[in-house]
């Protein structure tokens, strides 16, 4: 046990003595909260638009005053003619143009229908959709006002209700999302660089050669990095709470419990892939391309799996982070229990169970 | 049976089936407890190879081998706890300090700096002024010291050292030779590796290896004894010339610069007058001849050639 011990401490003062190693482990999932919570957003606000008024009536002139009035939208030029439409789009000042023509107000008034085009800038094709979403919902509110307390008929109204994010928060789908990006870096990353360290500077020869089993020195270094995580997800879950207003809806310890499940797969897989490299930028290299990328765009957390070809359906199940990602966000933003969860739970603890038997096994008690 | 350390035809080979490199080609010894052996040779000659064998860091392809009574392929366990080791290239935790190294290797052992300092005393008070400077930015000669105190703090019964005096100064040098006389006299067995010839002499017996096979075997006085033939420094003016000059006298078995002069080693019915004359006939100036004692280096260059 005294030697177990000693081992943890000396881990310890590796990570702790070396300042790169340091900022990796306890600046990043903070600066990553940070950046995804503020500057990288799927919202799209204070877009510039243009609109081309033909009609200039009082019907027109309070539906532009609505669509300004959002605070998506920010009219940044009123156009004369249908050809400044293109001219403008060239040069990039605007995101979408709201044409209105003729006699607008006249037709509403007296044919019950009148016509409104909307054209956006598809380059950017989720702006473009998003941005064409909102003037619509806008649109829409303004038809409804207008005919309040009128029965039109056969009309079919939908109502939406978004549950569990009413306000569409982004940070819902990424606070999760972080976590398991962070988790999984932090552990199979450092934890796979560290084995392999041992191996390039010559001190794992010397660890071989001594009565220590293979077995303490694997979980000997696995230790410091789990305490670390620890301290990560809580300052993820805190920052998360109290600068990005996520409510955590479900059980604290569930989610907590669920987390270390997480970072425990994660860390065998980092056992694993130190067992197969033996150099710092190979299993670097394996790591952030094997790993991160598949978390990234495989998770479900940038693009939604349910879209993907069957193929990438596949092998997004073997990702762990996906799992992960599916329980986060079950657990913290439904608020829903184990009973919901357990399935992926079990599909995580079977992966851990799995790397923990293959980097068992692949460990080498020699050097060849 | 007790011998320290037994090796048996060894083989080691390295490499694809294409391109093979036997490392090791059918290598045996025994070093007797207690002895100081050495395992002489020139880089690339099987060294390390044998070393990391006999620790058990390498499976042999071929072959058996013992230490202290163990098979380093089936109790590769029992000889972990027994002996120490320290590889050729410094092994230590450059990130941490002379103390917190110690510390760490002594529990790793289950033991305490304490329990064994008798051993390691003379060394470790060397370092100990530094004991809170970290490995890393020790001097060579200080890193080596504390490599050894690292190896030895659970009391080794056999001492591994691969070629612990590659890139230390010649002060340091010896004074690591004197600290392994002393470890000798503690009954510790060592088995050191170096490529220096010169540090032949300081073993109690020596096995000079090359192209992973073993040429010899012997006390350093022994290795010396077989050179059978009359050895001759040579100077002159033009030395360069004079090696291309000796080259051509076909009354020698072997000339290489060595040092300041050239050795040469005689064919027995060649006469020391004989080769004076030719040299002057081939207007050298400022000759000088003169009768030397062979050390290790000349019969490592001899073996060599009569190996080839």
């Amino acid at each position: 046990m005294k030697q177990f011990l000693s081992f943890v401490r000396k881990e310890f003062y590796h990570i702790f003595r070396d300042a790169r190693t340091m900022l990796i482990l306890l600046g990043m999932p903070v600066a990553q909260i940070i950046i995804f919570g503020f500057a990288l957003t799927n919202e799209v606000k204070n877009s510039r638009i243009a609109v081309l008024d033909m009609s200039k009536d009082a019907a027109t002139a309070s539906l532009i005053t609505e669509l300004e009035a959002s605070r998506y939208f920010e009219v940044e030029k009123r156009l004369h003619t249908y050809k400044e439409v293109e001219e403008e789009f060239k040069l990039g000042n605007i995101k979408m143009a709201v044409v209105l023509p003729q006699n607008f107000g006249a037709d509403l008034l007296h044919f019950n229908t009148a016509q409104v085009q909307l054209i956006a800038d598809a380059s950017d094709p989720n702006v473009a959709n998003t941005l064409t979403n909102y003037a619509s919902a806008i649109i829409q509110d303004y038809q409804n006002r207008i005919t309040d307390g009128r029965r039109l008929p056969y009309t079919i109204k939908t109502e939406l209700r978004m549950l569990y994010n009413p306000q569409m928060e982004g940070a819902y789908s990424f606070v999760p999302g972080v976590m398991a990006m962070v988790l999984l870096l932090v552990c199979t990353m450092m934890t796979a660089i560290t084995i392999v360290r041992e191996k390039e500077m010559g001190t794992m020869e010397v660890l071989l050669v001594s009565p220590i089993q293979p077995i303490k020195i694997i979980v000997a270094k696995a230790v410091p990095y789990l305490l670390l995580s620890m301290v990560n997800i809580a300052s993820i879950l805190l920052l998360s709470v109290f600068l990005l207003d996520v409510p955590i809806n479900g059980s604290l310890v569930l989610l907590v419990l669920e987390s270390i499940l997480f970072t425990v797969t994660s860390l065998v897989l980092g056992l694993f892939i130190s067992t197969i490299t033996d150099s710092q930028q190979v299993a670097m290299f394996i790591s952030l391309t094997g790993l991160f990328m598949p978390t990234v765009m495989l998770s479900g957390f940038m693009f939604p799996i349910e879209n993907m070809p069957r193929v990438l359906q596949l092998i997004s199940n073997i990702v762990p982070a996906k799992w992960y990602y599916i329980i986060v966000r079950s657990v913290m933003i439904k608020g829903v229990g184990l009973e919901a969860v357990w399935k992926e739970t079990l599909v995580l603890f079977g992966m851990m169970v799995f790397f923990l038997i293959m980097s068992i096994r692949k460990f080498k008690i020699r050097l060849a | 049976m007790n011998a320290a350390v037994i090796a048996q035809n060894l083989v080691k080979t390295y490499g694809t089936k294409k391109e093979e490199v036997q490392a090791l080609k059918g290598v045996s010894f025994e070093v007797a407890p207690g002895e100081i052996f050495g395992i002489i040779g020139p880089d690339g000659a099987g060294k390390t190879s044998l070393f990391r064998i006999l620790t058990t860091l390498l499976l042999p392809d071929e072959g058996q081998a013992q230490v202290d009574g163990f098979d380093v392929v089936k109790d590769y366990e029992a000889i972990r706890h027994r002996v120490g080791y320290m590889p050729g290239r410094f092994s230590l935790y450059q990130d941490l300090s002379v103390e917190e190294n110690l510390k760490f290797f002594a529990s790793i052992f289950h033991t305490t700096i304490r329990e064994h300092y008798e051993l390691i005393k003379d060394i470790y008070e060397q370092i100990e002024p530094f004991k809170d400077r970290r490995a890393g930015k020790l001097s060579g000669g200080m890193k080596q010291k504390l490599a050894l105190c690292c190896a030895l703090i659970h009391r080794p019964t056999v001492l591994f050292l691969d070629e612990p005096t590659t890139g230390v100064d010649a002060v340091s040098r010896k004074e690591f030779w004197e600290m392994l006389r002393n470890l000798k006299q503690q009954g510790i067995t060592i088995l050191v590796s170096t490529p220096y010839m010169d540090e032949a002499s300081l073993c109690d017996r020596v096995a000079l290896i090359q192209n992973g096979e073993i040429m010899s075997i012997d006390t350093p006085e022994g290795i010396v004894r077989s050179f059978e033939h009359p050895l001759l420094a040579v100077r002159a003016a033009n030395m360069f010339r004079l090696l291309k000059d000796l080259q051509q006298f076909p009354g020698l078995l072997d000339t290489y610069p060595f040092g300041e002069y050239h050795h040469v080693v005689l064919k027995p019915e060649t006469t020391e007058q004989g080769l004076y004359a030719y040299l002057q006939q081939k207007g050298h100036t400022e000759t000088k001849l003169q009768q030397v004692e062979p050390n290790v280096e000349d019969c490592f260059i001899a073996l060599m050639k009569t190996a080839t």
